[in-house]
């Protein structure tokens, strides 16, 4: 099967706000989506740089929310402070496989995941980087999808800091590393936004550049118009 | 115009023609295996059902204690708006503040936003402020986490175990319930509301 169409290539976009297939307005010139008035941009806004912004952000603050203690417990004489990682050790000591399993995906395994991937996939994109653009691109989705499931921790610590409150007997405070962890998920829920999946699709092709040339593209683009594909339908 | 039976790929800018779907089925771009969009289409109507169902399990979810804490004869309860309220008098303020977007906030609006569409494209007319309204529930959609909550609460009530007796009450089921509900709701296609819009549009003009 022969490749379809890229919208850039045909002068088409797809809008932002609402998905309508609108005529790129000539001479780069702004225009608005004709049903939902939002901004008409080829790609993402600045992309790049403020995916990268978000990233080093989020990945400069992974450091405290790891090594800082989340919450301070405290039981009759007891008293102790936990890290994320710890938590995940106490539901894991106390028999709750399946959710320490959960929680350490969730907290620790998910964010770095996210970090790592996403600074591959910005790396790659611009060394302009042909390599597995599909299996990227199916990164990136999982990687988008999965970005609020961290904010577990947040809200077990919101939790217990309301329920344990039995003055002298026992307590739950929250400490500064939950407030850095809660910030490590939303800058990478921010960078996974910001970045554009079809930057890395516009690479250009190893050899003939066609398009470089806009007489050519303009005839590619009447060639390929007459060929737009029927969507392949696909079993669930 | 032809551009209306095109679709445009979202990560990987392929184009692709319309073809009509058989139920169930799913039409994927070729080129990166992205779902392009699919048969199961929720109607005006079912939306609706689903956003006063949402409405129903956002109210017992706040409105009534997420678990029942007992240790050494005393006795502690808890609903959403206290965890936040507490949170926001601890030293962690702006836990606080992301619980309260996150779990009340933006849900709500949610339901709001779509009970005022949803209602007003039932009844053929296009409401004021629909494109603002639609670009709003677009944005807020990842912001909304009651499903990340949920699971919250499971393991709260899982390390609490060992240290007291934990009752999950009405509203842990409230919760539950909401995400469910939600999470049906947000995976209808908006399109289905636009499209909608320009029907009432052409059909007025």
């Amino acid at each position: 099967m022969n490749k379809p169409p890229r919208a850039s290539d045909l002068g088409l976009i797809a809008c932002e706000g609402c998905d309508l297939v609108v005529r790129q307005p000539p001479n780069n010139e702004e225009g608005f989506c004709p049903r939902c008035d939002e901004p008409l941009r080829r790609r993402k806004h600045d992309s790049l740089t403020r995916s990268w912004a978000f990233l080093i952000a989020a990945a400069l603050l992974y450091i405290p929310a790891n090594m800082l203690p989340i919450m301070h417990t405290q039981q009759l004489l007891e008293r102790y402070d936990s890290t994320i990682l710890s938590g995940v050790a106490l539901l894991w000591h106390n028999g709750a496989y399946d959710l320490a399993i959960i929680v350490f995906i969730a907290s620790i395994f998910v964010p770095i995941m996210k970090i790592i991937s996403l600074a591959v996939l910005l790396i790659a994109t611009q060394r302009g980087s042909h390599w597995r653009l599909r299996e990227r691109t199916r990164i990136y989705r999982i990687v988008d999808y999965v970005g609020h499931w961290s904010m577990l921790d947040v809200f077990v610590v919101v939790l217990l800091l309301t329920l344990v409150q039995f003055g002298g007997l026992a307590l739950v405070q929250p400490l500064p590393g939950v407030m850095a962890f809660g910030a490590v998920v939303v800058l990478t829920m921010l960078a996974s936004m910001s970045f554009d999946p079809r930057l890395m699709w516009d690479a250009p092709a190893p050899h003939a550049d066609a398009n470089a040339n806009p007489e050519t593209r303009a005839a590619n683009q009447a060639a390929s118009e007459a060929g737009i594909h029927a969507a392949a339908a696909a079993q669930p | 115009m032809a551009e209306a039976s095109w679709v445009i790929c979202k990560f990987c800018d392929s184009v692709y023609q319309r073809a009509p779907l058989a139920r169930r089925e799913i039409a994927r771009c070729s080129q990166c295996g992205a779902e392009l969009y699919s048969a199961r289409r929720a109607s005006i109507d079912a939306m609706l059902a689903l956003t006063i169902a949402s409405a129903f399990a956002f109210v017992v979810a706040n409105l009534f204690p997420i678990a029942l804490l007992e240790a050494q004869g005393r006795s502690n309860e808890a609903n959403l708006w206290q965890a936040i309220v507490d949170s926001l008098d601890s030293g962690a303020a702006p836990i606080g503040a992301l619980a309260a977007m996150t779990v009340f906030f933006f849900p709500l609006a949610q339901i709001c936003l779509f009970a005022y569409v949803l209602s007003a494209l039932r009844m053929h007319h296009i409401p004021p402020g629909f494109r603002l309204v639609m670009h709003s529930l677009r944005q807020m959609h990842p912001w909304a986490m009651v499903e990340v909550f949920m699971l919250g609460v499971l393991v709260a009530v899982v390390k609490l175990k060992d240290v007291a007796s934990v009752t999950p009450l009405i509203g842990t089921w409230g919760f539950a319930a909401l995400t469910l509900l939600l999470t049906l709701l947000n995976s209808c296609d908006l399109n289905e509301l636009w499209d909608r819009a320009d029907r009432i549009k052409a059909a007025g003009a």
